[in-house]
């Protein structure tokens, strides 16, 4: 079971959390006990529980790198191409 | 190969298997709970449903079948089941009907035992016990590794299940088969820039346990969740439905907390493992990467997901399920 989804914790009430998963989709009573999370971090969750605190740093390199990936394609295509062509040793 | 039932999701609904070169084939292994939930343990808590005992589960869980009814046909027949989201909703009911004995029935990987642990340290209500049938996902991953038949060369390492263990958990197998391997987020892009760092230590003939979710894996994983689940769970051999036993896979409450076992309190008896297919279903040839969907006689014939003959076609993350709901028909095989 890998099923988690990540969300941003809104209000925290001792061991439990409001946590915004975006696009309306709010749950009030996200256990928390099982990670150290703060106002604002973004947790994983898990069948109603917090496995993990989600690594802001990471992430945002993460998504800087696909974007970087992302937006190559197109115009690098024929130059990706002809270097096929040319033999990648 | 990987191994959960969530990255088979994301790679066939997006497709990646056909982004991929001829000679790459990516394969489900034993990523799904439900499908390698003993048969023994669905009856016995469909037998406890029909005692009237209250049986709280996950909803994929209540469909599948053991050797006969699922818990879902149960209640039709009078049995009490009720679907539950977390652990937590078990604890709240079983506290507000405190007249009725509560069991619940505890199935996943290590991503979903460390609640169930929580919540027994924490003390639940004397009518709550839990009949668990947790499985732990590293010895798994070392026995399809040393398995000839599957010739496995690396592996996407379970994202979510590992943030839990950490990579730690998986340093012992990979010192033993030294095939690659690469903890995988969940994202279609994830997967991708995954499977190019495997295809790198292909190349390179330098194996490697690699990061790629580093958003969410580290190398010691959640400490506070390990520390939960050391404390109420001994790590005993499981046997995985359709598949075999596997030493230390298992998940079984220490004798300590033995007032909250369901095992013990209801006297459910150990049997050996045996697999409850119904004829010329080749389940167990899913569940172990061994063979795709389509290539069971019963897939998408007598077996669709309104009409599931096999916990591969009930659970939504079994492979079955997720091929058929994604009108896969045809096998995807390297054409190499």
């Amino acid at each position: 079971m890998c099923l988690a989804y990540p969300g941003k914790v809104v209000e925290l009430n001792g061991d439990f959390a409001r946590v915004d998963f975006g696009a309306g989709t709010i749950r009030e009573d996200v256990n928390t006990s099982l990670v150290q999370a703060k106002m604002g971090d973004y947790v994983l969750v898990h069948a109603g529980y917090a496995i993990q605190v989600v690594d802001e740093t990471a992430a945002r390199e993460t998504l800087r790198y696909w974007k970087e990936i992302l937006a190559a394609m197109p115009e690098d295509r024929a130059a990706y191409e002809s270097q096929l062509k040319g033999g990648l040793s | 190969m990987h191994v959960c039932g969530s990255h088979e999701w994301t790679i066939t609904h997006f497709g990646i298997r056909t982004l991929l070169p001829e000679n790459v084939e990516v394969r489900a292994g034993p990523g799904c709970p439900v499908c390698v939930t003993p048969a023994a343990d669905i009856d016995a808590a469909v037998r406890l449903s029909m005692e009237g005992k209250t049986i709280l589960t996950y909803g994929d869980m209540s469909r599948a079948k053991g050797s006969g009814m699922s818990l879902f046909e149960a209640k039709a027949a009078g049995g009490d089941f009720r679907v539950v989201y977390s652990v937590h909703d078990a604890v709240t009911m079983a506290a507000e009907n405190p007249g009725r004995e509560h069991v619940f029935f505890a199935v996943g990987f290590e991503t979903t035992a460390p609640p169930t642990a929580y919540e027994i340290l924490r003390g639940p209500p004397r009518n709550l016990t839990f009949l668990t049938a947790y499985r732990y996902v590293p010895p798994a991953v070392e026995a399809v590794s040393q398995s000839p038949d599957l010739a496995v060369s690396g592996f996407l390492n379970a994202g979510h299940a590992s943030t839990v263990t950490g990579m730690k958990a998986y340093e012992p197998c990979f010192n033993k088969t030294k095939k690659p391997m690469v903890f995988a987020g969940f994202e279609p892009v994830d997967v991708l820039i995954s499977v190019a760092m495997l295809l790198r230590k292909f190349v390179s003939g330098e194996p490697k346990m690699e990061n790629e979710y580093t958003r969410a894996v580290t190398w010691e994983g959640n400490t506070r969740a390990q520390a939960a689940m050391d404390k109420v769970f001994d790590r005993v051999d499981g046997y995985w439905r359709g598949v075999a036993t596997i030493p230390l896979s298992g998940f079984k409450i220490r004798t300590e907390f033995t007032d909250f076992d369901a095992r013990t309190r209801f006297g459910l008896r150990e049997t050996p493992g045996s697999e409850q297919f119904v004829p010329e279903a080749r389940c167990g040839d899913v569940i172990i990467g061994k063979i795709d969907p389509p290539e069971c006689p019963l897939y998408m014939k007598g077996c669709t997901p309104n009409s599931p003959k096999g916990p591969t076609m009930v659970s939504a993350e079994g492979t079955c399920k997720i091929w058929a709901d994604h009108k896969v028909l045809a096998s995807m095989r390297c054409r190499v």
